[in-house]
């Protein structure tokens, strides 16, 4: 089992630098590209208060996507909420001790991992019965669909039908902070979930999944509609005039 | 009803999303741009030998210079929320119309070119080399979009398809692929001064005549002036107010309102254009060269303030992009927002109480309102987020006794594009606006039924010749569209000017003018 467990160790430290490093070149790209205009869909905000304000409904609530389409919002929404609170369950596997509120938020967990299994039903769904949406999706949205449902399913069994040894997972991961690999237990269900979830984490600074930073950069979101009081200017636009 | 060799669609009472139909506007072509056209904006005169290597070249640098194109290629997820939002493809079904599979004609090259993913697998993530064959999609597709933003209202990631379409028309410009309505005109306006071609003595003696028709119709001198030095106001509007119906209505309007108020103003031969169609094509140095002439004629006009006329593109580069193109504006009155939108300035005067209407004026009307595409989602009026809607809303119930709106999916930052924004106006492209402006009719025919609806007012120039050319394809009257200033000009109560009297003393001295107006009015009677 030392091969196994040597082998999701690495798995995991490469994945942890392929998604730390490709975010953080995707956000400073991001943020270096400059906005040479004021695009913000109106209306908008007219002050920067206005425009936290605005992102927050967007990121929270999915505001544009509620007034697009009911359905794709409710699945999206279940989706990504449920996938927060997964997320929060497992912060207790990367925490030593353990916070209050992550202690608190353990049952919500596991309903956010139905959650997300129906929600993404729902929206996998859409792609085959929905013309337009058939025809906008590739294989790769498909794939993506179909890693976080196994994700989302493995984790459910191995809460409900085929327990693991959940200190043991937690020894393996506090391990990994210090280069100490401990092993990992050898449960097929274990293998193949964390497998997915390294896959996940490296394709996502490669993919659609990009959606997450890209949303913060949107200038149709977060621009402060003020042209008129405030001149806008990008560097390269700048240097126009000095011609 | 207008002949017409496509297949008209017929209204419904609410647009309903149709099933897709793969490759229905396929054959949708417009002209391309000569040489001599090209030349004009700096482009090349045809498609450049290395294309293929220069257009991805091309794309890098759009990518490093605009973060909106960067982050809307990586971002989108298809989760379909824009599918059935775009005025095209619910007009003609082509499922290449909808936004997001509008977007992906780009989004394709840009991952095989630019991403790992695409370079890798580009089967898995549809990536596609750049082909002729997807070049030739591009021209057809990007000219089958208004760059009207409804899509971008509803993308959970705010994606604007608009952006992407107006990187891709600069990408083609810069191989030499380019449409010769936009980049005609544009030509235009740098010989000229105006998108129409009008030169300065055709103006002044277009705006003679206004003055001379607004006299005999109301007894009262109303001035039309163009490149008077030191006046308050530039007004900056569409060339098509100079004559084309129903749009002239609106600038009599407008110089009726600054007759009321008393303020001095004036045209400018120089910068007789608001539109700017630089937007169009993508292209921020020919946009900031247009723009750079309403501040060369501000200064050498001497002027405080700088209003626009009524144009939905243009209120957007005005509002939002003059300040960037063309600023800053210090040598203005620091009072005044620069610039102000005709909308703007007339409510205002409303508000001070400064304007005296005659509601029935406009009793034979009953009135709708369409929200133009630019001005709805890419501007504002006012100081309040919103104001482009409430603020020509307001003028409207303050000068007509009838009116309604539309459907509220249909209004306001959920408008329809008339179909004939974004660099489409042209006749070439007569079945893609015919179909783009179903749901729109579709609205309005709605209110024509229930509410008895007669006319529909809008702010753009582009709204007001789209709807005079394809209501009649629709079995509507062209002249169901008005300007928002010509029910201003219909009710508005007008003062008699020192000049009216000084002519009537004249008159009893001399009997030559009054001999003159009497056979005019005679012409008129005749």
């Amino acid at each position: 089992m030392a091969f196994l467990t040597n082998f999701y160790a690495f798995l995991f430290y490469f994945a942890a630098f392929v998604l730390v490093s490709g975010l953080a070149f995707k956000i400073v790209q991001y943020s270096r590209t400059p906005a040479p205009l004021k695009i913000p869909t109106t209306p908008a905000p007219t002050k920067r208060s206005g425009v936290v304000f605005r992102m927050m409904r967007e990121v929270v609530l999915f505001e544009s996507l509620f007034r697009g389409n009911k359905w794709t919002w409710i699945f999206g929404w279940m989706f990504h909420f449920g996938l927060f609170l997964v997320t929060l369950r497992h912060l207790r596997y990367f925490m030593e001790p353990v916070p209050f509120l992550i202690q608190l938020v353990q049952p919500f967990g596991i309903y956010g991992g139905l959650a997300m299994i129906v929600g993404l039903a729902g929206l996998w769904i859409r792609r085959f019965y929905v013309d337009r949406v058939k025809y906008i999706t590739s294989l790769s949205d498909h794939l993506i669909l179909g890693l976080l449902v196994l994700i989302g399913c493995t984790g459910l069994l191995m809460k409900f039908v085929f327990h693991v040894d959940v200190v043991e997972i937690k020894t393996f991961y506090q391990g990994l902070y210090s280069f100490d690999i401990k092993p990992l237990p050898a449960d097929p269900l274990l293998m193949l979930h964390l497998f997915l979830v390294a896959s996940l984490m490296i394709i996502f600074p490669y993919s659609k999944l990009l959606h997450a930073p890209g949303l913060f950069f949107s200038p149709t979101r977060n621009q402060v509609d003020n042209p008129r009081e405030q001149r806008h200017i990008a560097p390269w636009a700048k240097r126009l005039e000095q011609q | 009803m207008a002949k017409a060799t496509f297949e008209v669609p017929e209204l419904t009472q609410y647009t309903e999303v149709p099933a897709i139909q793969p490759g229905a506007m396929a054959h949708s072509a417009t002209f391309k741009a000569k040489e001599e056209f090209q030349k004009d904006l700096g482009f090349p005169g045809e498609l450049v030998d290395d294309w293929q290597s220069k257009a991805i070249d091309k794309m890098g640098e759009l990518l490093g210079r605009y973060r909106s194109l960067q982050v809307y290629m990586d971002a989108c997820v298809k989760c379909g929320a824009c599918t059935d939002k775009c005025h095209y493809f619910l007009g003609t079904k082509d499922p290449k119309n909808m936004p997001v599979a509008r977007q992906d004609l780009m989004r394709k090259v840009y991952r095989r070119y630019f991403t790992w993913g695409g370079r890798l697998f580009p089967k898995l993530v549809g990536a596609e080399d750049f082909t002729k064959e997807v070049l030739d999609d591009w021209y057809c597709y990007f000219h089958q979009c208004s760059q009207c933003r409804r899509c971008s209202v509803f993308c959970p990631y705010g994606i604007d398809t608009a952006e992407i379409s107006m990187a891709a028309r600069e990408i083609m410009d810069s191989i030499g692929v380019g449409q010769k309505y936009c980049n005609e005109i544009i030509g235009k306006v740098y010989k000229i001064g105006n998108n129409l071609g009008l030169p300065g003595p055709a103006l002044i003696d277009t705006l003679e005549g206004l003055e001379e028709d607004v006299y005999d119709e109301t007894g009262v001198k109303v001035r039309y002036p163009i490149d008077e030095e030191g006046a308050e106001v530039l007004l900056v509007t569409p060339s098509a107010d100079f004559f084309a119906e129903p749009h002239v209505d609106g600038l009599i309007g407008y110089g009726k309102v600054f007759h009321e108020a008393g303020i001095s103003w004036t045209m400018s031969t120089h910068a007789s254009e608001a539109a700017n169609f630089g937007m169009f094509i993508g292209s921020y140095e020919n946009m900031r060269r247009v723009a750079q002439r309403i501040r060369e004629a501000a200064i050498q006009l001497k002027v405080k303030r700088i209003v626009f006329g009524e144009c939905g593109h243009a209120w957007r580069v005005a509002y939002s992009f003059l300040n960037t193109l063309a600023g800053p504006w210090d040598f203005l009155d620091p009072r005044y927002p620069v610039p102000q939108h005709i909308c703007e300035f007339t409510y205002e005067l409303i508000q001070e109480g400064k304007l005296t209407f005659d509601k029935s004026e406009n009793d034979d009307k009953v009135l709708t309102y369409h929200d133009s595409c630019n001005v709805a989602r890419a501007s504002r009026m006012g100081d309040m987020p919103g104001g482009q809607f409430e603020i020509p809303r307001a003028i409207i119930r303050a000068t007509c006794n009838h009116f309604y709106d539309m459907d509220e999916d249909t209004i306001r930052d959920r408008t329809f594009c008339c179909g004939g924004g974004g660099g489409l106006l042209t006749d070439d492209l007569m079945e893609v606006r015919v179909k783009g402006a179903k749901p729109r009719l579709d609205a309005l025919n709605n209110v024509i039924q229930e509410k008895g609806v007669t006319h529909m007012a809008a702010i753009c120039a582009i709204c007001k010749t789209q709807f005079s050319k394809v209501l009649p394809y629709y079995g509507m009257e062209m002249d169901q569209i008005l300007s928002l200033h010509q029910l201003v000009s219909n009710a508005i109560v007008l003062t008699p000017g020192p000049d009216d009297e000084e002519e009537d003393e004249d008159d009893d001295l001399d009997g030559g003018d009054l001999d003159n107006d009497n056979e005019e009015m005679g012409d008129e009677a005749a």
